[in-house]
């Protein structure tokens, strides 16, 4: 059962120190969250894990089926099965959603067949519009320009369609709600849930419990001051929303969370 | 030395003059050097100019490969014309002909169609601009003439290529288009070499004339081998209500120097400049532009844009200049630069001259880097590097590609890039 495990992670934007030694183990078919103030790592365990260049690993592992990914680029990451839906998808102008959609996939074959000659055209039109069509998304999505111009709502369901299509064995969804309103966010947490089965695993990275409401987590953790410092079922989360997170920092120390003047969350 | 003088081959009083006072100023002229503001960022100390003889017929001259000679605008030519030293290859659709359409290389021009070629010759760019453009003037021996008489539309594409292998060779063209009123025309022209192991000059002249409510669609690409010193002077004056749309592609020669300029001299008169470039290696590209609006209710749009790899460098200079009294007119020019490489270095130098003033005028310049933001976000959906890099860069050429309406040019300049990125 393919898993992602992370052993006693460390790791640096520069000379700071952001993840101070975090584990955490996320099974295929689980949903955890992950929550907490910002400023406390999450999105930095985001990128890390997905292997982003200017976030080091100074110690520690990030495992996936047993196979370490630090020395992997991140194309190699995904190419096993992990997905990073980001919190701040980057636009990529004159690129269309499909030339996108159609040069991932391929190379995801390429990286299993060196000698594929790539998706077939009509077949990959096929994919494209049932995944599409699954999600809910106007058709002519895919000839817009990847992230260009979209709304915010537009943008976190482009990541919910890439992931539809590149179907991964591990999702992290990072603070996939921020910056939506009350319908958005209800159309993505569909998206993801239709999604969901046993071959999937999921992190969802979230600040605020309301989408916990639409997708409902298997495990909860709590991360500040760049550690997983409380673990629970869905009703931490539920905790959480009626008390904040101030009985966190009084529990496990306010002189620990520096990272939060670096204005990362 | 000079063809057509020297040899005394009874080229018409004209040519002949036309040709003198070329050599005149060329006799009397310095190669331009970096002291001269045109001039300031291409310095062509490197090019050795007492080495070029003319290029003459020789059986060792590879022939211009297939692909060169495949239809770029459509599914097949209307005319075509391939110049090489060993020959020039011409036809032209008889339909055509007998319209009076006149599609032919510039010696068969000079003998059989003077009254027309005298209409263009030496009408638009002034062969003593300097001793580059002289030289082409005073010797150019491959050339094409265009005429496309009063209202006729022609609908089948017209190709030309020149093809200039031979190190040591000196290339000197001149292509001259007349579009009489109301007429409509696509040319396609391509210099094209095989890249070899010393230095080949071309120098050129380009000058159309786009008459009254008449419509060009104007292609030129360059693809000469990365042994090739490339100088234009080019020229295009669009009359009342006549539209020309002018595209450049260039991914080759070692250094190139052109001048375009674009003189809308007729009320309604349009002109849209869309140019494509990549550099490599140690390549050189200065394109200087000249969008000149001389009457009211003109319309100008230019959009350059290039990626640069490696150590090369490129130089786009462009001036608006709109003369005294040419109200609601509107000027648009653009140049966006992607530099790929740490040694890499375009300059882009935008220009506006307004002698009016009820005109609109904007003009936009760029020189930016591949985001290592969306190269991570692409390799995080498992696009490998150079792929992630190719994509960003063929996005960034996009706005150029919807401007250009020619599947196959597009193509062509798509293979570029990935040749290019290779």
């Amino acid at each position: 059962m393919a898993q992602l495990e992370i052993k006693n992670l460390h790791v640096c934007i520069g000379e700071n120190e952001i993840i101070k030694g975090l584990d955490l183990v996320v099974g295929q078919g689980e949903i955890h969250a992950l929550m907490g103030p910002n400023g406390s790592g999450k999105s930095t365990l985001a990128y890390a894990l997905m292997g982003h260049p200017s976030y080091q690993v100074t110690a520690g592992d990030i495992l996936f089926d047993g196979e370490s990914l630090l020395e992997m680029a991140p194309d190699e990451r995904s190419h096993l099965g992990m997905f990073l839906a980001f919190q701040y998808p980057v636009a990529i102008p004159g690129v269309t959603v499909a030339n996108f959609l159609r040069t991932a996939i391929n190379g995801h074959r390429q990286a299993k067949n060196p000698d594929d000659k790539g998706m077939p055209i009509p077949e990959f039109r096929k994919v494209l519009k049932e995944k599409m069509d699954l999600l809910q998304m106007d058709h002519g999505f895919a000839g817009r320009y990847l992230n260009d111009g979209f709304s915010g709502g537009e943008k976190k369901r482009a990541e919910i369609l890439q992931m539809a299509t590149l179907e991964p064995r591990i999702a992290i969804l990072d603070e996939t709600d921020s910056g939506l309103d009350i319908d958005a966010l209800r159309t993505v947490a569909e998206g993801v849930n239709a999604l969901q089965g046993p071959d999937l695993g999921v992190l969802v990275i979230t600040h605020y419990q309301r989408l916990l409401n639409y997708i409902k987590p298997d495990y909860v953790h709590v991360m500040f001051s760049g550690m997983i410092v409380e673990s629970g079922g869905p009703e931490l989360a539920l905790q959480l929303e009626e008390q904040g997170y101030d009985w966190i920092r009084e529990k496990h120390g306010e002189a620990n969370a520096v990272s939060a003047a670096t204005g990362d969350s | 030395m000079i063809p057509g003088i020297e040899k005394g081959q009874g080229e018409p009083e004209f040519v002949r003059a036309y040709r003198a006072r070329a050599w005149d100023a060329f006799a009397r002229m310095k190669l331009p050097a970096t002291t001269e503001e045109a001039w300031r960022r291409t310095d062509i100390r490197k090019l050795d100019a007492g080495r070029f003889a003319p290029a003459a017929p020789d059986e060792a001259h590879p022939d211009p490969p297939i692909w060169l000679l495949e239809p770029l605008a459509g599914d097949k030519h209307g005319g075509q014309i391939t110049i090489t030293p060993n020959g020039v290859e011409a036809f032209l659709d008889n339909e055509l002909a007998e319209k009076g359409v006149v599609f032919t290389d510039l010696k068969t021009a000079i003998r059989k169609h003077p009254e027309t070629l005298e209409k263009v010759l030496g009408q638009l760019v002034n062969a003593e601009e300097d001793k580059l453009s002289a030289l082409a003037g005073a010797f150019a021996e491959q050339g094409v003439l265009l005429y496309v008489p009063k209202g006729v539309v022609v609908e089948t594409p017209l190709h030309s290529v020149l093809w200039g292998p031979g190190v040591g060779n000196a290339y000197f063209s001149h292509l001259l288009v007349w579009m009489e009123e109301g007429s409509s025309a696509t040319y396609v022209h391509e210099y094209a070499s095989p890249t070899e192991n010393g230095q080949v000059l071309h120098s050129g002249i380009v000058e159309v004339h786009v008459g009254e409510a008449a419509n060009l669609r104007f292609v030129e690409l360059q693809s000469w081998g990365e042994n090739v010193w490339n100088f234009t002077h080019e020229r295009a004056r669009v009359d009342r209500a006549g539209e020309l749309d002018w595209i450049f592609g260039a991914v080759g020669s070692h250094l190139t120097k052109n001048f375009s300029e674009i003189d809308l001299v007729g009320e309604g008169a349009t002109g849209r400049m869309s140019g494509f470039y990549f550099t490599d290696g140690v390549q050189h590209f200065d394109h200087d532009t000249q969008q000149n609006h001389n009457a009211p209710h003109t319309t100008s749009d230019l959009l350059f844009k290039g990626a640069l790899e490696d150590q090369s460098r490129s130089v786009w200079q462009g001036m608006i200049y709109v003369a005294p009294g040419a109200q609601k007119t509107d000027g648009y020019q653009a140049n966006r630069n992607l530099v790929l490489s740490r040694e890499a270095r375009a300059d882009s130098i935008p220009g506006l001259e307004i002698l009016a003033d009820d005109v609109r005028c904007t003009h936009g310049a760029t020189v930016g880097k591949v985001d290592p933001e969306e190269v991570f976000y692409l390799r995080s959906r498992g696009i490998p590097e150079g792929e992630a890099e190719r994509l960003i860069v063929e996005g960034f050429f996009d706005p150029i590609m919807q401007r250009i309406p020619f599947d196959k040019v597009r193509q062509r300049l798509e293979q570029g890039i990935v040749d290019k990125l290779s």
